[in-house]
């Protein structure tokens, strides 16, 4: 019988699924992905996990507490740096060790250790580690890693494009996120900010982008931005960003706010998130400067659906109202 | 060039005397107070950390008085602690102050802008320079600590706890008005006699309880509530796992290998967290291992709310309170704690110490 194993629909989830998921299918391994994130799970994950973390930390344990029983082994990976002196949040280097600590009974974990900070060489130790539970010779293991990386660069690609093609990888996954490829309409376009996880999750942030796209608003967010450009932003800042998930976001704003391509900014932030604190206050800063509106969305666990409705409806309208009223005449007679 | 800095624990008593021996103006800021904090929140980012509001209270204090140029170490991640002088710097312009910041960073980020900056803020004109103000500098905190550390040794044992406070704030208070070196380590050394000659009471076992956690927290007394003199009073013998000297001697003087005492904490740390999490989320989680394996009756992890190092460690002490049978409360600490709350925790948790001896020793004696 094939190995089992679990991937959580949470976190990294919606960076890496078709490397991870093609490279355990090409070892022979059987992936199952827990399902998308709905109030039982967030309740299972609040139960287990320390009060004090965020959402998203919280929903992650959630999803562990759903797969625990299901599979043989669940793949946390601990990703400590993905590009070369840089880091991840905090949360994530320690979110196996969190894992293992929170529930009592666990199948095993495939905790392998991701640390490109020195060198882009670890990787190869950090696949070989991964690859070792399943598969004894070095060589099949390298040839899966190989083939599921060119699954995932198309992934990049495409993402770049505009599409989240989340729904290419596994049928669970909505459309809601499939944008037209050409943005017509620069005056209308939304640029979604935030962690990768709290976007793709519908239900962390309450179907923001359904709800976006309803008004009849185009979608940007950060990874539809090319990541070389993201960093030739991010560089511009007075001290080199050191998160990789900075680089990423600030450098993405930064570089639409100065081409001018969309109409306003809406932050998705997890309360607590220490990352996002620095964030929205550098992109906030550089918006004010651009004269491009700004709102900050922040989630709990127990934000009311209501409210978000709200807010995001005054933007819409006040964005409109931007456009419709100006009437472009110089207040200089 | 006024230079000032943000309060860190007893720094700046070291610091300024520090500063003065290299020919240098030093304005300290004042002691923090609720309206250090009350100015560096209102002018602060609504989510980030508590060090970074206090910290630009004092700025602002400090300006006021006269400072022009800020010092503040730095550090590249993976804690927010690392962009703290953007932020500063964003919010202090915002204001219309301008000020220089000298930040001294990790060698790892540019060499040669760390030597510079070492060389205008020591007024070095080479390496020994340099070299002969970081000894004395290294002299002056490691008698500050010392005089730290046995005040709240003494307290615990001392008839009548409040001498020593009294001993200790007139210390603080004419060290502000000591100029350089020399005065201030006559003014030490007259403490430390003081300190010697206060009335012990014989034959006392106090409780002893670690304080971990993050290191800010730890080690400035506005910000954790001066909770050395609450325990003091209350008996019990309070030891930090982080003191300024112990980051000076991990991250300056054993520069690039880090201290005895801090390798110590990750290998203790090890069955449970293998790697950094950021801060010092793995020397809490070391430290706690420490105190456990070396008979202190409690632990109190101090962190200031949404603490990212700190919250993985949290979690993880959960197993270690398992394992060891030791019990660890903690405290997250932001700008609205209510002083009689956490002073009614630290009473609940010293009682259920002292219960938990009690049981102890009379199962013993059955």
């Amino acid at each position: 019988m094939n190995i089992r194993v679990g991937i959580p629909r949470s976190m990294f989830y919606f960076d890496y699924i078709p490397l991870w998921k093609r490279f355990f299918e090409c070892l022979g391994a059987e992936v199952i992905i827990s399902p998308r994130t709905n109030k039982h799970i967030l309740n299972r994950g609040v139960n287990a996990c320390v009060d004090e973390s965020c959402l998203p930390v919280k929903v992650f344990h959630g999803h562990v507490d759903y797969l625990k029983d299901k599979v043989d082994c669940i793949f946390i990976p601990k990703i400590i740096s993905t590009y070369k002196r840089e880091y991840n949040c905090p949360k994530h280097l320690g979110l196996p060790d969190m894992i293992k600590h929170s529930f009592s009974e666990l199948p095993c974990i495939i905790d392998i250790e991701v640390n490109l900070r020195k060198s882009d060489r670890n990787l190869k130790k950090s696949v070989l580690n991964a690859g070792s539970f399943f598969e004894k010779r070095k060589r099949r293991i390298y040839n899966a890693f190989n083939e599921a990386l060119k699954q995932y660069d198309d992934y990049v690609k495409m993402m770049t494009k505009g599409i989240i093609p989340l729904r290419t990888f596994d049928k669970n996954d909505d459309m809601s996120l499939l944008s037209s490829i050409i943005r017509k309409d620069y005056n209308r376009t939304i640029l979604v900010l935030g962690h990768s996880y709290n976007i793709y999750d519908q239900f962390i942030n309450m179907g923001l982008i359904k709800k976006l796209k309803n008004l009849g608003f185009d979608i940007v967010t950060a990874e539809m931005v090319e990541e070389k450009r993201a960093r030739e932003y991010a560089a511009k800042l007075p001290k080199r960003m050191f998160w990789t998930n900075g680089q990423r976001i600030i450098g993405a704003a930064y570089s639409l706010i100065d081409e001018k391509s969309i109409s306003g900014i809406i932050y998705v932030s997890a309360f607590g998130c220490g990352l996002d604190s620095v964030f929205i206050d550098l992109v906030e800063r550089k918006a004010k400067e651009a004269r491009i509106p700004f709102t900050l969305l922040t989630i709990d666990e127990q934000t009311g659906e209501a409210g978000v409705n709200t807010r995001v409806e005054a933007f819409t309208d006040m964005l409109d109202w931007r456009k419709k009223d100006e009437d472009n005449i110089s207040t200089l007679w | 060039m006024k230079i000032t800095f943000p309060h860190f624990g007893n720094v700046y008593i070291a610091g300024k005397a520090f500063f003065e021996e290299l020919g240098q103006e030093v304005i300290p800021p004042p002691k923090s107070s609720r309206k250090t904090l009350e100015m560096g929140t209102k002018f602060s980012q609504e989510t980030i950390c508590l060090p970074l509001k206090v910290m630009i209270g004092n700025f602002l204090e400090s300006i006021e008085k006269g400072a022009d140029t800020i010092v503040l170490t730095g550090s590249c991640g993976p804690c927010r602690f690392g962009y703290y002088s953007i932020l500063q710097r964003n919010i202090l312009e915002e204001l219309g102050y301008n000020v220089e910041f000298i930040v001294l960073d990790p060698a790892g980020e540019g060499f040669k802008r760390l030597k510079k900056n070492a060389y205008t803020l020591f007024n070095a004109k080479n390496i020994r320079d340099v070299y002969r103000a970081g000894k004395l500098g290294w002299q002056l905190i490691n008698k500050a600590d010392y005089i730290t550390d046995l005040s709240n040794k003494k307290r615990a044992y001392a008839v009548n706890s409040h001498e020593v406070d009294a001993i200790i704030d007139r210390y603080y208070r004419d060290a502000e008005k000591t100029f350089r070196a020399k005065e201030l380590m006559d003014l030490m050394d007259d403490t430390i006699n003081e300190l010697n000659n206060v009335k012990l009471k014989d034959g006392f076992e106090p409780i002893r309880i670690g304080i971990i956690g993050e290191i800010y927290t730890v080690i400035e007394p506005f910000v954790n509530m001066e909770i050395e003199r609450k325990l003091g009073h209350m008996g019990v013998l309070v030891d930090k796992s982080l003191t300024p000297t112990i980051w000076v001697e991990h991250h300056v003087k054993s520069f690039p290998f880090g201290s005895k005492t801090e390798r110590l904490k990750y290998k203790k740390a090890e069955p449970y967290l293998k790697t950094l999490v950021g801060g010092h989320g793995r020397e809490t989680v070391g430290s706690a291992v420490y105190y456990a394996e070396n008979g202190f009756d409690g632990a109190i992890q101090l962190l200031p709310l949404n603490c990212m190092p700190e919250i993985v460690a949290k979690s993880i002490l959960s197993s270690v309170i398992e394992d060891y049978k030791f019990p660890i409360m903690t405290l997250i600490l932001d700008e609205m704690t209510g002083e009689a709350g956490y002073m009614t925790r630290l009473e609940a948790f010293v009682d259920l110490l002292y219960r938990k001896r009690e049981e102890k020793k009379w199962k013993s004696i059955i």
